[in-house]
């Protein structure tokens, strides 16, 4: 059973005060995530990620489509209590402390009293807020209250977490500590739902990616078979203190840093390139594959969408 | 009354305290202690009425600001911070959210209410110096003051989960003069005729009627309130608040939080 | 079926329901109410303490009170009630919120004064309301002549009728009838033909519905008495010139060289009873009469509400 079934949730926002025009927030959109799942869910600001989650969570209303989370319908009441959702930049109640938030969230989400107790003071160890649990939010810095907000998404043990930019307003240090948690979860083969621009993140913790632009999706599939669709590169070095003319004819960028030549250049140019070098009697000093970045495909994904913008609306 | 309706009912009173909401009461104990000296020595026949018409105006204004000023923020203010966003991704229903915020309202209301009771009650001993039987008709005018604040919170309510907080303002502030005004449009409309008198006899129906709510005068005279009206005022504030309550609950079901 | 779906169908049935039960309730109230106590009480009957309490509106709330103290008078009659104790702290708090509200002192001249159940029998309040109205606004003849028509009508004091028609006469643009009102007063003869000039001033000149309304009846009222008098001298020189009652108002007419059979304002033939009296056919018609009523008959006020 899939952890989360979209099933071509559409959104139209009326903009405007007095002549109200639609404005396509999200096409339809057909995406599944399987349980146990690490899943990215990737866009630059404004591409209809946010807008994606709120509908999810039933914050908004759809125009239509439907979802199944857990194989029920996304709209029970039963399934809220299975999943946590981490809101883009949280806020919340200023006159509570930590510690009576996630109590009060603790008890909206139906649980016992002993379980509420003991879960609390969990998650505050594990988002390290454990010794400012009974300061008032209002006076939490942006960084603090983010982790308010994953400790409130996880309190009830959820079996699907949402979570929008969670790296958002982090420290390095805080950055990495989502990582490890995010990490752990998936160890608890709990699923896994965030929202991210920033790629490095998604490439080393998702399972499965999927790319959303202008609201539409892109693409989706495993980091490794994304970035491999895009054609491999390698950097060559060698040493020298300019660049020879030959090579230039080539049209190869290189840089000259010291007495080291550097160029980067497709894999299929690699012989040929190589054999001038050769000619040029330049002493080779290495040959690296180049891993092709999520962000490089990103990039590209992007400048295509761009392009063929006008065919996709 | 669901445990998720009552958690809700005590953040939304605990909120009011927090924002010093009863600080109002410091304002309203000067008041009427101000009032009840400065009478005592001024006038000597009707110091008992001044105590007992200023202070139960005072306890009605005072509530029907702070239920106005709290109740247009109730849920404008929740979306407008985001802090809703992680109250419905859990098991709570919208209308759970909408009735809760209304029963956390009424009990500061109800809690302000009685400490500005205990202040009445005091200052009138302080001029007095002793209960008689007719004092007990005070507990009436405090009840009819608190149903309309019950019918004043479903409104504020209403107002707030569609509009801004100023405008549900002027809205709530608008209906509370109109419904002062109920009984003179209501006879208004009984002497228009046609289309005049079918529109003026609805919006007189439609907007609250608190002419009824308002014994102080009487009460200060000592008058006897009869039993009918205490009756028919306490179904209608039930009826009337539970209309505006439900009309809250369905805009704010199709709500988009965006 | 879904929990929105659900919840919508619930709070809509909830809502049409409670609005149903919450104007039913008020409904009832209203019933209960005895009507003595529908409105009678004025929580604040002090002008001067209700101009400081309207901040400065008070145009506005003279506006309101002038509306209150019309809906009071108009709903009152309308049922037939027996007293207006209202009416004047209405007019007095109207006048005190804006003393330049003319109209206000003409309702006062037309329905304070006279005796329920045509108005609230407070004719001395009547003509506090004028001093109080001609001391603001010295240079509106029409307060002088409300004031001399309260004099007339209902104090038959014809000395200060005078005196107000007189001094009326002499503010400029004041209508011409002032001084003819003024010689009047000082013949104070023909009863009639001074009532019925002071009520054609009143209808000409007014502006507002009821007043002029109440002037027809009192007009039409003038008029079935006035015939009625007449008719019942012709029963009486009937009866000292052949030594009985006519037995048909055609005997009558003929006796006195009428053509036809006498009719009231409204149409309707005058009745002769057997024992020589001249009636009204329909005296519910004619409020105001004093003439041609059955015996024991009692006027049930029921002016029509324009």
């Amino acid at each position: 059973m899939p952890a989360i079934e979209i099933l071509g949730l559409e959104k139209t926002y009326s903009v405007g005060f007095w002549r109200k025009r639609p404005k396509r927030a999200l096409y339809p959109l057909q995406l599944t995530v399987e349980e146990g799942e690490v899943f990215g869910f990737l866009g630059p600001n404004g591409a209809g990620k946010t807008t994606t989650l709120k509908l999810l969570m039933g914050l908004v209303f759809p125009t239509a489509g439907s979802a199944r989370i857990l194989g029920q319908e996304w709209t029970d009441p039963a399934v809220k209590a299975q999943i946590g959702f981490l809101p883009e930049q949280p806020y919340f109640y200023d006159y509570l402390t930590a510690h009576e938030l996630l109590n009060y969230y603790g008890q909206l989400s139906g649980m016992p009293a002993k379980d509420r107790n003991r879960r609390v003071e969990e998650v505050f160890h594990q988002v390290g807020l454990h010794d400012v649990r009974g300061i008032q939010l209002r006076k939490f810095s942006k960084g603090m209250l983010q982790r308010v907000g994953i400790a409130q998404a996880i309190l009830h043990d959820p079996k699907i977490v949402f979570f929008d930019e969670p790296m958002s307003g982090l420290d390095p240090m805080g950055r990495r500590e989502v990582r490890d948690l995010m990490e752990e979860l998936k160890q608890k083969g709990k699923t896994v739902f965030f929202s991210t621009h920033i790629l490095s993140d998604a490439e080393t913790l998702c399972d499965r990616v999927a790319i959303i632009h202008k609201g539409l999706l892109r693409s989706v599939g495993a980091v490794e078979e994304l970035t491999s669709s895009v054609q491999g590169k390698v950097e060559v070095i060698w040493q020298g203190t300019e660049i020879p003319a030959s090579i230039k004819v080539l049209g190869v960028e290189c840089h000259l840093s010291g007495e080291h030549v550097r160029a980067i250049i497709a894999e299929n140019q690699q012989d040929v390139f190589i054999d001038v070098l050769r000619r040029e009697r330049q002493r080779l000093v290495s040959i690296t594959p180049v891993r092709t970045s999520l962000e490089s495909y990103f990039v590209e994904k992007l400048r295509h969408a761009e392009t063929t913008a006008g065919s996709a609306v | 009354m669901n445990s998720r309706i009552s958690h809700i009912a005590s953040n939304t009173f605990r909120e009011a305290v927090r924002d010093r909401v009863l600080y109002n009461l410091i304002a309203f104990a000067l008041l009427l202690s101000g009032a009840a000296i400065l009478v005592g020595k001024i006038s000597i026949a009707i110091e008992k009425l001044v105590v007992i018409n200023l202070g139960l105006t005072a306890v009605s204004l005072f509530g029907v600001v702070i239920a106005i000023f709290i109740g247009i923020g109730l849920v404008s203010k929740e979306i407008e911070k985001r802090t809703l966003y992680t109250v419905l991704s859990r098991p709570v229903r919208r209308w759970e959210f909408i009735v809760g915020k209304f029963f956390g309202l009424a009990g500061t209301l109800a809690v302000n209410t009685f400490f500005m009771a205990l202040g009445v009650f005091l200052a009138l001993f302080y001029v007095s110096h002793t209960f008689v039987r007719a004092d007990a008709l005070i507990f009436v005018a405090l009840y009819f003051i608190i149903l309309e604040f019950l019918i004043i919170c479903a409104l504020a309510l209403l107002f707030s989960s569609f509009s801004s907080p100023l405008l549900s303002a002027v809205f709530a502030f608008s209906l509370f003069v109109v419904g002062s005004f109920a009984e003179d449009l209501r006879n208004f409309a009984a002497m228009t005729h046609g289309i005049t008198r079918w529109l003026a006899t609805g919006t007189a129906y439609l907007v609250p009627n608190f002419s009824a709510f308002n014994v102080i005068t009487s009460i200060a005279h000592e008058q006897p309130v009869a039993g009918q009206l205490i009756f028919h005022n306490t179904l209608y504030a039930f009826f009337y608040a539970l209309m505006a309550l439900s009309g809250a609950v369905l805009i704010f079901e199709y709500r988009d939080l965006k | 079926m879904n929990s929105r779906r659900r919840t919508t169908i619930i709070a809509s049935l909830v809502l049409v329901l409670s609005l149903a039960a919450s104007s039913f309730v008020l409904h009832r109230a209203d019933q209960l109410r005895p009507p003595g106590t529908l409105d009678e009480v004025l929580f604040l009957s002090s002008p001067t303490v209700i101009k400081r309490a309207s901040l400065g509106y008070d145009g506005l709330v003279a506006c309101i009170y002038w509306t209150r103290a019309v809906q009071y008078f108009g709903f009152r009659h309308h049922n037939y009630a027996p007293s207006y104790n209202l009416l004047a702290p209405l007019l007095e708090i109207t006048t005190h919120l804006d003393p330049h509200l003319i109209v206000a002192y003409e309702f006062g001249s037309s329905f304070l004064a006279p005796q329920p159940p045509a108005g609230a029998g407070e004719p001395d309040r009547a003509v506090a309301l004028m001093q109080y109205g001609i001391q603001n606004n010295p240079d509106n003849w029409r307060l002088y002549y409300d004031l001399g028509f309260v004099y007339y009508m209902e104090l038959r004091d014809y000395k200060n009728a005078e005196e107000a028609f007189e001094r009326g006469s002499h503010v400029p643009h004041a209508h011409p009838f002032m001084k003819i009102f003024a010689a009047q007063m000082a013949q104070h003869a023909g009863e009639y033909r001074t009532a019925r000039m002071l009520w054609s001033a009143t209808y000409e000149t007014t502006q507002d519905k009821q007043i002029r309304q109440n002037a027809v009846e009192h007009l039409r009222a003038l008029r079935a008495d006035e015939d009625v008098k007449h008719l019942q001298e012709a029963v009486t020189r009937f009866g000292e010139r052949t030594g009985h009652l006519p037995t048909s108002m055609a005997e009558l007419a003929e006796a006195e060289g009428i053509n036809g059979i006498p009719v009231d304002p409204d149409g309707q033939p005058y009745l002769l009873t057997p024992d020589g009296r001249i009636e009204l056919r329909s005296p519910e018609n004619f409020p105001f009469a004093t003439r041609g009523l059955p015996p024991g008959f009692r006027p049930k006020y029921n002016a029509p509400i324009p």
